[in-house]
């Protein structure tokens, strides 16, 4: 077998579930298992998704939010086995496939258009 | 200390119970082969030659063909000598290795050739840290060594003063890494961590035990 087949075969043993495709630029919610003690508990941030990063199981993704006036910036990794479900909210129309210009804006200057088909 | 050779496929990440990320070096271990067994009444020490890696005979010279003929294996890429390799086990010429011989959890030891970066300066290589100021008279000397010794007294540069050069394509051995998974039937490894050398490069995996 070659380098690469074996490295895709060792991916392939990662199970990957399933999510809606979405992009820089898309609102999205992301619903987080938390596990506080013995409990277990299902958290939703929701945010702007600033890049998509990598291929295959090592894969992230970066979603913003704005909490109160402070920005807040979560990596999740596509594998994650936290992660319990993608919704995606609203598609946006961005021109970038990284959108950080979007740090720097606020208020009314950071809105994104909708994405309509 | 017991041992395979292997190759470096390259890195991904596997999730553990907790749901930890875990990055890990995927490693293609053995088949080994037994080429040769060192005795200490012939050889002076005790040791064991393990071969890996198949090559085309007809880039294999005469000597080495002979060699591997007499271990009862195909010509391979490549030959390491373990030394003192399982103490009081028995070894036969030809013998076939497989990363069965460790266990996922164990700790190991990975030696590689790192990757050559070239003729470097001492910030890089030494990890000097430079004049760090981009004023006060400084204008063309942001990454300089600095003085590399007094005057007179020793006339001399004392050996050994590092400085800039090259760097890299060196022997490097990492230490206690854990092994995360074995696949025997892929003869495939995967460390916890990385590993020194490039993509496709050989390393030796030594547990001691």
């Amino acid at each position: 077998m070659s380098k690469q087949a074996l490295l895709q075969y060792v991916d392939g043993l990662t199970e990957m579930k399933e999510y809606p495709a979405f992009q820089a630029g898309d609102t999205i919610t992301v619903a987080y298992r938390i596990v506080e003690g013995s409990k277990e508990r299902l958290q939703k941030y929701q945010g702007v998704v600033l890049q998509r990063k990598g291929e295959g199981i090592t894969a992230t993704f970066t979603v913003r939010k704005m909490s109160g006036n402070v920005g807040v910036e979560r990596i999740f990794p596509i594998a994650s086995p936290f992660i319990d479900s993608i919704e995606v909210n609203k598609h946006g129309k961005v021109r970038r496939a990284r959108i950080f210009y979007l740090r720097a804006l606020k208020g009314k200057k950071a809105r994104i258009k909708e994405r309509r088909y | 200390m017991s041992g395979l050779i292997g190759k470096k496929l390259g890195m991904t990440s596997i999730f553990d119970e907790q749901g930890h990320n875990i990055p890990c070096t995927v490693i293609e271990a053995g088949p080994c082969y037994v080429t040769q067994i060192k005795t200490l009444e012939n050889d002076g020490y005790e040791a064991i030659q393990l071969a890996f890696d198949d090559k085309k005979e007809k880039h294999t010279t005469n000597a080495l063909k002979n060699h591997f003929e007499k271990a009862g294996v195909t010509p391979k890429r490549i030959l390491r000598e373990f030394t003192r390799f399982e103490p009081g086990s028995r070894k036969t010429y030809g013998e076939e290795l497989r990363v069965d011989i460790f266990q996922e959890g164990e700790y190991v030891d990975v030696v590689g050739t790192s990757k050559g970066k070239g003729f470097q300066g001492v910030v890089k290589r030494h990890g000097f840290k430079g004049v760090n100021d981009q004023t006060h008279g400084q204008h063309n000397r942001m990454r300089a060594p600095g003085s590399i010794g007094a005057s007179s007294y020793p006339s001399r540069v004392f050996k050994g003063m590092r400085m800039g050069g090259r760097m890299g394509n060196d022997r490097v051995k990492v230490i206690n890494l854990e092994i995360m998974k074995i696949m025997l039937e892929k003869n495939v490894i995967l460390v916890k961590g990385a590993v020194p050398g490039s993509k496709g490069s050989y390393v030796i995996i030594e547990r001691w035990s």
